[in-house]
């Protein structure tokens, strides 16, 4: 079954890499920006689902290393470097902030952790708010140039799109083989009982460490990919309400389901989007989708991605009562 | 069997642990010789646990000493107990629910193998497939090997947690309470399980084992020797038949 799982998700990946190739077909100069908005999302909230889908450590500060890659892009670009040293500065950088926020996380966990991590988030987006000299304050860093590859200018939003959407195929391909190493196992192990885990000689501290750093390396690349394509940032997509809101994305799409994130940033990032420009919607869009997510987390805690897993539950139990009033009535019971 | 100092497996050496004013464990010392099943056995509240968990790490013994092959590990992680070929199951199932029993397998045998950056390139099921495979047909859980543990029934989810404590083959595995919950005709099966894991070759390296059990037919069964505990103390260790007739135990603890 789970052999099957890994099958489909794949095949299922493929699809969508191609339909995703397709699309600029389709779309105009801000559908494209959207499906690149999209699609940084997307890594974003697939570093967030290994931290809190697969190693199950409730992280309420993914958009602090959002913004740190962001930043770290956005001033070394000021400051004439180039984005190809930018971009894994970014990752560098965050990697490292992702490990020190592992360390609350091996003292408290659940809501305690939330907690601890929300207040990271906090601090970070005061730095970027309060420290000028460095980030601009609440009036940011503007014209943020986009880069080009091998003298191949990134400039306009239908090449953007497709550099993003290369970067996002080869950080999803490195993330299934991330999962399915040994490594996948530990970090689900450490999520479903850490204690049971380090009795079986499961290094709890360094995957948990490592959940964080790694998580948070997605979302410093993220930040990078973001800052260039918006060309203009400030503090606010990086406050605690933007982590509030991906970690909804990851638990909307389905927490430790692989594709998870790219149905919860959907639903997070393109619907809201869609939904302004259509007439008589915008004033109920939010409201609604509250209630959505209320109803959703009542009878889907699991994700819509968990709906296929429900209906092949609910038919392997029928099968097994058919089953089961077979043998009672060949035993001359009736059922 | 003869106690000798010298090949002694465990060996536990005045053990002490207050919680305020309780002594949980108030002067415990015995051995394990490899090969042996020893017994713990008591009423409620007799320290068997707090013993156990003082063994293994969970918690900080105030006083005593713990040797392994001769070497202290007293006050050593769980992690660092595990890596050392210690096992171990626990008094409530402690499976991983979202994990397929294979993987449930798996995972607890794999961070014995290699570093821990060999392990991000090495195969998913770490080699150690087949011997997942060996433990999964001894312990007649096939039918249910690829589903997530956490779906299985109480007494199946049990045979998925002793067998996880083995996968790693490890020298000494200690079961807090493996019949607990757990329907009569499994308790036999389990029995006969640990014996096989314990003597027959043909289920890897033979282990010795720490079982503490409230089923006294299982027990005297099942053990080579067996230690009475009662208020933190030892009041008793020997084989099955010395303890049967040991008319202090029988006073404190069988009772009739």
């Amino acid at each position: 079954m789970k052999l099957l799982n890994h099958k489909f998700a794949l095949l299922l990946t493929t699809l969508g890499a191609l339909l995703m190739l397709a699309a600029p077909q389709f779309l105009k100069n801000y559908g494209i920006y959207l499906l690149t908005y999209w699609l940084i999302f997307i890594i974003a909230t697939m570093g967030l689902n290994l931290t809190i889908g697969y190693a199950g450590q409730k992280s309420l500060g993914h958009a602090a290393f959002f913004g740190i890659g962001a930043y770290t892009v956005a001033i070394m670009m000021k400051a004439g470097i180039s984005f190809w040293l930018g971009l894994p500065a970014a990752a560098l950088i965050c990697f490292v902030a992702g490990l020190i926020l592992g360390f609350p996380a091996l003292r408290v966990q659940a809501i305690y952790l939330a907690f601890a991590t929300l207040g990271f988030n906090t601090a970070v987006w005061l730095v970027m708010r309060n420290e000028e000299w460095l980030t601009g304050g609440t009036f940011g860093i503007n014209n943020i140039s986009r880069p080009s590859l091998f003298g191949y200018s990134l400039e306009g939003n239908l090449r953007y799109y497709y550099f993003v959407l290369a970067v996002a195929l080869v950080l999803a391909g490195l993330l299934w083989g991330l999962l399915r190493s040994p490594w996948g196992k530990a970090f689900k192990a450490l999520r479903d009982n850490p204690i049971r885990a380090e009795s079986l000689g499961v290094n709890i501290q360094k995957y948990t460490l490592l959940s964080f750093a790694i998580g948070a390396v997605y979302a410093g690349v993220a930040g990078a990919l973001f800052a260039s394509l918006v060309q203009f940032i400030e503090p606010a997509p990086f406050a605690v309400s933007a982590s509030i809101m991906m970690y909804l994305m990851v638990v909307v799409g389905g927490a430790g389901y692989f594709l998870g994130p790219v149905v919860g940033a959907a639903v997070g990032v393109v619907l809201p989007e869609w939904l302004r420009d259509v007439p008589g919607v915008a004033n109920w869009y939010l409201p609604a989708f509250g209630a959505a997510v209320v109803l959703l987390m009542v009878w889907l805690p699991d994700g819509l991605l968990s709906i296929p897993e429900r209906m092949r539950a609910r038919r392997a139990a029928r099968e097994a009562s058919a089953r089961r009033a077979t043998a009672a009535g060949k035993i001359g019971l009736k059922s | 069997m003869s106690l000798d100092i010298r090949t002694s497996l465990l060996k536990v050496t005045d053990l002490r642990k207050s919680y305020g004013a309780i002594q949980a464990v108030a002067g415990v010392s015995f051995e394990v010789i490899p090969g042996e099943i020893f017994g713990v056995i008591g009423p409620n509240g007799s320290g068997k646990t707090t013993m156990f968990n003082s063994v293994l790490g969970q918690i900080r013994p105030d006083a005593g000493s713990i040797e392994l092959h001769g070497k202290t590990i007293t006050g050593l992680s769980p992690l660092e107990l595990s890596r050392r070929g210690v096992g171990r199951t626990f008094q409530t199932l402690q499976v991983f629910g979202k994990m397929t029993v294979r993987d449930n397998l798996i995972v607890a045998a794999q961070e014995h193998q290699g570093s821990m950056l060999s392990r991000l390139f090495a195969p998913g099921d770490s080699g150690l497939g087949d011997r997942a495979d060996a433990l999964i047909d001894q312990f007649r859980i096939r039918h249910v090997a690829d589903s997530l543990a956490g779906t299985l029934s109480y007494g199946q989810q049990k045979l998925v947690d002793i067998a996880m404590a083995f996968m790693a083959e490890p020298d000494l595995v200690l079961l807090d309470e493996p019949c607990a919950g757990v329907n009569p005709s499994l308790v036999g099966g389990i029995s006969t399980l640990l014996k096989d894991l314990n003597c027959n070759p043909k289920f890897g390296k033979k282990a010795s084992f720490v079982v503490i059990e409230h089923n006294m037919d299982f027990v005297m069964d099942l053990c080579h020797r067996i230690m009475v505990m009662v208020e933190g103390k030892i009041l008793a260790i020997g084989t099955p038949a010395q303890i049967r007739g040991n008319k202090a135990v029988l006073d404190a603890y069988l009772g009739n």
